[in-house]
């Protein structure tokens, strides 16, 4: 019995591709970008045991001869894609795999991405075969509270084993998206939101709710306390910052309630969108709070109608904390590639190194992940994107993606 | 500039137009050209003068003409301007839900020339573009090709044809968009019969002109739509057919061979499947380059690698925006992401110019920088294959409709406050809401 379990798990890695396992791996780099501290020129980085073992120029990091070695003209860090759908919207668009929008009610903030998110579906290794190894994914900024987002890793294992944060943020829409009244899809239940006023007068609602809740749980009397309320108990870790709102926001005034609303309920939020951020770009500064900006090259109309290629330099030039995404399209392109977003923002005021950050080191911080993620140092995660040129440039091709370790390399991208 | 009071020299013109009939030539200098006909030239010249190609060649060959204006564009990139063989600028339409066979539908009648989306699309550097009715159809309307011209009304941006007809083709679609609720097919195979008995009514109609011999008496009544038809069954119009799974695109070919008309397959999605039946239909392809696959279930296997698969078997390939689907002002990445997959670099251009102009039926005036052609161009910051170019002018048959330098140009380059507006009427007494919105914006932070 024992011999014959020892035999299955033998063929089983006998048949098992190379990329689903971790490997003692160097990498050679022309440039290495660690984005921490200047970029290395012959860079090399030492992965063992899906860790960052070493990081340094050629000539002071010594490659052990049983690493398997794998050269690269320019070596990033994973990219980090700060707000995405992907795992939860599928590749093939219908029905089956489009799990991002739940219309039953206006606020769900008990929706958790992670009983949702199919690690298996193309659109990860897609995404991945980019370079992108860390989502911030949930369900998508069409409701006024939508649901949880939850933190990945693109390995395509399972959700459960993938994931770094299961409860990353809560995801609220304010402005168009937000409301159901605009949606008029007929899986719309209910007719509130209908306008701005009211959207933000439910959501205030809730805030109130969960603080009397939290109040209740508090009381002496344990027979008084209110039952567990997952609601509720989402919404109060918005309050207590553990798990803050995403609030996506286009218009300028959609923008300043999302702040009005953060002072009356002292949040720290995240902005998410911000089309019209330049023309309240100083009290986005003053209320300290980051941006994750709309993708470079999303179609504008609606809300979006102001956005520009140049916002995400504009805020960075104000010293403004940035991330850029891929966000959610309802029609093709599907799935946007946050690599090719970031090229666009650096091509237009951004420029090549806070581009580059915006999709690394800088979402890692604002995910709150940079102590596992974001950068080559010694004791990070071992997610690498691997390149035959500039990963901005059209013609340049991703030729490996390392996600702990495991080396992914199905053909350039 | 469009749309800007008349300066004191345009002014002294209008006034004294025998001085000024005679425009002067003007040249481009020190560029780096891309002529698409022939090989690059490392520092050369673009001479224009009446909206057409003077000369074009190495700097010190071509001998100037007295009188020269000269623009000294060291360090630039000058091409021909883009070509999009398939867009939907303008917020133009076709043929509306009453029935799936519409080719009496025009887009002309639609179109509106000051939407934001044609001031983009010049941003975007391109020049001639096919406006398409929409892809619900398997017959939605006439299609319109227009030069991006400083324009008033459609009348400016229309290309006309020796016999004095507006140039454009016949949109058609299959696959799954046309498949609906009735009258429209439910399936592939109606689809076909539907069109093929359209093809046959128009054949019997044409039987009849002929028969009538000029005879008004014998002639049958007009029927808009089999005059269109008509047209195509005489090559006089091209069918621009969206399509994209590897059977549809083999009805059709199966169709145009039965009813000989010209066809161009776009987006072809699956095309990489079928190349050689393609190439040996002698039929081009127009191609889509989109950011990621799965729009629709019939685009699952849509893929980058189709431009260089379609090229290697000897398919005459362009690109199309289709905007709003890919963005008029980032027309180049599909030639980039085509280079990246596989395609020659030549072919690559080619498939956003000279091939454009081709699927269009356009290239004796347009497509390549050629001593008699229009003088359609671009000036690049860089290599066009770069995301880090931009487009920093667009001239169209010898004048500029687009300067990066000029704020409302750069404006619907980059987008903003304002970019989601028409192009500024010029109202000489009154305040436009463009005036208003940036006056607003003054207010504010930037």
């Amino acid at each position: 019995m024992k011999t014959s379990l020892r035999l299955l798990v033998l063929a089983a890695l006998a048949i098992a591709p190379l990329s689903l396992r971790a490997e003692n791996v160097a990498i050679t780099g022309d440039t290495v970008y660690t984005m921490a501290g200047t970029p290395l020129k012959n860079g090399v980085v030492l992965i063992r045991d899906g860790k960052i073992e070493a990081v340094g120029p050629a000539n002071t990091v010594k490659i052990p001869a049983d690493y398997r070695v794998l050269k690269a003209a320019v070596v990033t860090p994973g990219l980090i894609d700060a707000h995405a759908t992907v795992g939860l919207s599928g590749l093939l668009n219908q029905p089956q795999d489009q799990d991002m929008w739940e219309k039953s009610a206006p606020m769900q903030p008990e929706l958790r991405a992670i009983d949702a998110y199919n690690a298996k579906d193309p659109l990860v290794a897609w995404v991945r075969s980019f370079g992108v190894t860390t989502v911030n994914t949930g369900h998508a900024p069409t409701a006024l509270i939508s649901g949880q987002t939850m933190i990945v890793k693109t390995l395509g294992h399972e959700a459960d084993e993938d994931v770094i944060n299961p409860s990353a943020m809560t995801s609220v829409t304010l402005g168009r998206n937000g409301l159901n009244a605009a949606d008029g899809s007929p899986g719309s239940a209910s007719k509130s939101p209908g306008t701005r006023a009211k959207a933000v007068a439910m959501l205030r609602d809730e805030l109130i709710k969960a603080q009397e809740y939290a109040h209740k749980r508090e009381g002496k009397d344990e027979a008084k306390r209110p039952g567990r309320d997952l609601r509720l108990e989402a919404v109060l870790r918005a309050i207590d910052g553990s798990q803050p709102f995403l609030v996506t926001v286009n218009r300028q005034q959609d923008i300043i309630s999302a702040l009005r609303l953060a002072r009356e309920f002292k949040l720290k939020i995240i902005l998410d969108g911000c089309a019209d951020a330049p023309l309240v770009i100083n009290e986005i500064k003053a209320s300290g709070f980051p941006v994750i900006v709309h993708p470079t090259m999303q179609r504008s109309y609606e809300d979006m109608e102001n956005l520009s290629v140049e916002t995400a330099g504009r805020l960075h030039a104000a010293g403004i904390p940035i991330a850029l995404q891929s966000s959610y399209e309802s029609y093709v392109p599907k799935t946007r590639v946050v690599l090719f977003e970031a090229a666009v923002a650096a091509a237009n005021g951004l420029g090549f190194e806070p581009a580059l950050a915006s999709i690394t080191i800088d979402a890692a911080k604002l995910l709150r992940i940079a102590d596992r993620v974001g950068s080559l140092e010694k004791g990070k995660d071992a997610d690498l994107a691997l390149y035959d040129g500039d990963p901005f440039e059209y013609t340049s091709h991703c030729v490996g993606t390392l996600v702990e370790g495991q080396v992914f390399a199905d053909g350039p991208r | 500039m469009p749309y800007r009071p008349l300066s004191g020299m345009a002014l002294l013109c209008a006034l004294a137009v025998g001085l000024c009939a005679q425009e002067k030539p003007q040249a481009f200098t020190n560029a780096q050209i891309i002529p698409i006909a022939g090989d690059p030239i490392a520092h050369g010249v673009l001479v224009v003068q009446g909206g057409k190609i003077l000369a074009v060649g190495a700097v010190g060959q071509v001998k100037l003409p007295p009188g020269t204006q000269v623009h000294d564009v060291t360090g630039q990139v000058l091409m021909p301007g883009l070509i999009d063989s398939h867009s939907h600028i303008g917020a133009g339409s076709g043929g509306d839900g009453s029935a799936p066979i519409q080719p009496d539908a025009r887009v002309l009648d639609s179109l509106d020339v000051r939407d934001a989306s044609i001031q983009k699309a010049r941003a975007g550097g391109i020049t001639a573009v096919n406006v398409m009715p929409g892809s619900g159809h398997l017959i939605s309307g006439q299609t319109l090709y227009l030069k991006l011209r400083t324009a008033r009304t459609i009348d400016d941006l229309l290309i006309k044809l020796p016999d004095g007809s507006n140039a454009g083709g016949l949109k058609m679609a299959n696959g799954t968009n046309s498949i609906k609720a009735a009258p429209f097919p439910g399936t592939r195979a109606k689809s076909a019969a539907l069109v093929r008995e359209q093809y046959i009514k128009a054949q019997e109609y044409r039987d009849k002109i002929k028969r009538a011999n000029g005879d008004p008496d014998k002639m049958p009544p007009r029927d808009l739509g089999l005059e269109e038809l008509v047209e195509v069954l005489d090559g006089k119009r091209i069918v621009q057919n969206h399509t994209h799974r590897h059977d549809d695109i083999l009805t059709v070919l199966r169709l145009s061979k039965e009813f000989g008309f010209k066809v161009v397959l776009h987006h072809v999605s699956e095309g990489w499947k079928v190349a050689d039946e393609i190439a040996a239909a002698h039929v081009p392809c127009s191609v889509i380059m989109i950011d990621s696959p799965g729009g629709k279930l019939e685009t699952r296997d849509a893929d980058w690698r189709t431009p260089a698969i379609l090229e290697k078997a000897g398919v005459l390939v362009g690109f199309h925006t289709d905007d709003p689907i890919c963005d008029s002002r980032r027309f180049l990445r599909s030639a980039g992401y085509a280079v990246r997959a596989g395609m020659t670099r030549k072919g690559a251009l080619e498939a956003v110019t000279i091939a454009n102009a081709k699927i269009l039926g356009l290239e004796a005036r347009t497509g390549s920088l050629e001593v008699g052609k229009d003088a359609d161009f671009i000036l690049l910051s860089g290599d066009p294959l770069s995301v880090y170019t931009h487009v920093e002018q667009t001239w169209v048959e010898g004048k500029k409709v687009f300067d990066l330098t000029n704020p409302e140009d750069h404006l619907y380059a980059v987008g903003g406050v304002g970019a989601g507006d028409s192009r500024r009427a010029q109202l000489c007494c009154f305040t436009s809401a463009w005036d208003l919105i940036m006056a607003a914006n003054e207010g504010g932070n930037q």
